[in-house]
């Protein structure tokens, strides 16, 4: 007998009886300000919530943002020119350089700050971890309140997908919170009006 | 009879030797805890949540074959490879063929409690693998050569000196330095070196998704998804209690499990993992190891709901004040005392012993498990079964028989009064356990209960 037939076999023989699902199993957060809440919790998280107009808007603060910075990257169309590192490469590993990341992501979640980001926005998975600062571009309508709501609009098909919320940390030494362990070491979201 | 290896007890002498030491652990966790109250208490729904998650699992426990096949079906639909193991060397040898199949003999890994209970490190390392682990905490107790102390938080035993003398003998960080930022940075760029040549990179599994054939990983630091979207293989190990059958049902995990654990709303990645990248190989590894007959013994079944969040160990008085190690398993606390007894009963018998049964588990649990129950339940069971070695065992008969007879208890708790009043030697003295770096309590002159009979009108 296989593994597999084994484990199957002992689980079916050894489960306990039968109970059900909770049919109701998500919650409401009924909180007055999405958008509000959203900003509060990315500011105790170290994560910079920029409201911008339009596309050229969001250009020209990314310009005065990171006016000296080298190997800089993006996803958004409209920025392709700003960018100096291209993103056509074969091997993963070469992304190692970059230093700044503007990607477009999905949706942002209100209660944990979280903002969903997958295969149908990059080329390479490991972009948003690879780079040394990372920025999201979502819509400023595409907030929702808690998870629950935020696996109700996940309608995600591909193949892998992330809630990233704020930049990359770490507290294992003496539990004093360093920020910057593996991944980015900044975090800044834009909210495009429209 | 001294069928015991090592006992919790003696093991936490030892931790205790340096009082300023234990004050601060202790202080840290609780500090942690109180971070989860605070947390928990800004969603009116928790104890609702709460609830939820346990039915959830409670589902899940007694569902598990069907979601193990509908999981296998769209798992492989979506392009990952499925294994089984029965118990921890099958584990740890698949792993090494796919390694051996790839020709890798150098592997990044994230956190994974099951790879730390299948020993899965020492085994790679004597067959020619080299293991590097990267998570911050992990990476640090690796280089000491020591098992991580918490599931958590691998290196809470440790102080940001003992880390800065590491640091140096290893990452040739300046003698003295202690700033964890300082620290930090050091093992980014030590990791990110290694993250950038290995081809292989192992990751732990939080949730397997029936529904999807998918599975989540969380982390803070980034680390497991700088592996495995690095790495031309990608290999994860589960227990196969991990399921929940729809993704949907990852809204209450989620929002639970970091709120537990450090009371951050989410930690900042949770990475949905479904199918390889171009060109790139998955593996999942299914473990039972103990866990099929574990969901057979009613008692403790149980267990097998938990989500690894660690609120239970932070809670714990006994944990906070005698570190992880001295539970000498891979999973330590109260929760660990439940899960080591099915792995092997006589070396693990003392585990359920080291609780005071306050209850303060069960009160935190995010899955609601009777956690302390079932440890006073394993006393019973182990007790019986010959397991525990004699001095323990006539305490606990006296205690069980104490507590069965409420008439004797009031009468001995009175006498103990007396005795701990007249006699205080003899409960200060070695044969008791807890009176090891402790001053016992001042006795009260009477019990609340007899203070309540004699001011009832
Ligand atoms: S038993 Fe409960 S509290 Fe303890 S680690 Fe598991 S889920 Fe968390």
């Amino acid at each position: 007998m296989s593994s597999r037939e084994k484990i199957l076999q002992q689980v079916k023989l050894n489960k306990p009886a039968e109970t059900v699902l909770p049919t109701h199993y998500t919650f409401n957060s009924g909180y007055k300000d999405t958008e509000e809440k959203f900003k509060e919790i990315l500011q105790a998280i170290y994560t910079e919530v920029i409201i911008v107009e339009s596309k050229e808007h969001l250009r020209e603060k990314v310009e005065e943002m990171y006016v000296d910075v080298v190997n800089k990257a993006t996803t958004i169309p409209e920025l392709a020119s700003w960018a100096d590192f291209s993103l056509q490469v074969a091997d993963p590993h070469d992304l190692e350089l970059i230093e700044v990341a503007i990607l477009q992501a999905e949706f942002g979640v209100a209660e944990n700050g979280a903002v969903w980001i997958s295969d149908n926005h990059l080329q390479h998975r490991v972009l948003p971890f690879i780079t040394q600062n990372l920025a999201f571009v979502i819509p400023r309508n595409a907030l929702v309140n808690n998870m629950h709501d935020a696996y109700n609009r996940l309608s995600d098909t591909t193949g892998w997908g992330c809630f990233i919320a704020g930049p990359s940390k770490t507290a294992d030494i003496e539990q004093s919170l360093v920020i910057g362990a593996h991944g980015a070491r900044s975090m800044v979201i834009f909210l495009v009006e429209n | 009879m001294s069928k015991v290896v090592i006992e919790h007890a003696e093991a936490s002498e030892t931790f205790n030797k340096d009082e300023s030491y234990v004050d601060w652990h202790d202080e840290t966790l609780w500090f942690v805890r109180k971070k989860r109250d605070i947390s928990s208490k800004l969603l009116p729904e928790w104890e609702e949540l709460r609830e939820t998650a346990s039915q959830i699992k409670n589902y899940v426990l007694s569902h598990m074959d069907d979601l193990l096949e509908t999981f296998e079906k769209n798992a492989k639909a979506n392009g990952i490879h499925l294994h089984w193991a029965v118990d921890a060397k099958e584990h740890n040898e698949i792993v090494l063929a796919i390694l051996k199949q790839h020709k890798v003999e150098k592997m990044v890994k994230s956190k994974s409690m099951l790879t730390e209970e299948c020993h899965m490190n020492e085994f790679l390392i004597q067959n020619g693998i080299e293991v590097i682990d990267t998570d911050l905490g992990e990476r640090i107790v690796q280089l000491r050569q020591e098992p991580p102390s918490h599931i958590v938080l691998p290196a809470i035993h440790l102080k940001k000196k003992d880390i800065g003398d590491l640091f140096h003998e290893h990452l040739g960080t300046d003698a003295g330095a202690t700033d964890p930022q300082y620290l930090t940075e050091a093992a980014r760029q030590h990791l990110r070196d290694k993250f950038l040549t290995r081809r292989a990179a192992l990751t732990g599994v939080n949730f397997a998704v029936a529904e999807t054939g998918g599975f989540v990983v969380c982390t803070n630091e980034g680390n497991a998804d700088m592996g495995a979207h690095l790495a031309d293989v990608h290999i994860a190990s589960m227990g196969f209690e991990k399921i929940i059958p729809l993704q949907s049902h990852l809204g209450v995990f989620l929002r639970l499990l970091a709120r537990s654990a450090t009371g951050q709303p989410v930690t900042t990645y949770s990475s949905h993992f479904k199918k390889p990248r171009e060109g790139q190989e998955m593996h999942l590894v299914i473990v039972d190891n103990g866990r099929s007959t574990q969901l057979g013994r009613p008692d403790f079944k149980n267990s097998l709901k938990c989500i690894r969040c660690g609120a239970c160990m932070n809670t714990c008085p006994v944990y906070r004040r005698s570190g992880g190690h001295s539970y000498h398993n891979a999973v330590a606390g109260p929760i660990g005392s439940i899960l080591a007894p099915n792995l092997d009963m006589t070396k693990n018998a003392d585990l359920p012993f080291a609780s005071t049964l306050c209850g303060s588990c069960s009160n935190v649990c995010p899955v609601k498990i009777d956690i302390h129950d079932q440890l006073y339940k394993w006393r019973q069971v182990l007790v019986q079964g010959g397991h525990v070695p004699q001095a323990k065992e006539i305490g606990v008969k006296a205690m069980s028989m104490v507590l069965s007879q409420p008439r004797f208890y009031q009468w001995s708790g009175r006498l103990g009064r007396s005795v701990m009043r007249t006699l205080p030697f003899m409960v200060n003295n070695s044969l008791n356990p807890w009176f090891k770096q402790r001053e016992m309590p001042e006795p009260p002159k009477e019990s609340f209960r007899d203070w309540f009979v004699r001011n009832r009108k």
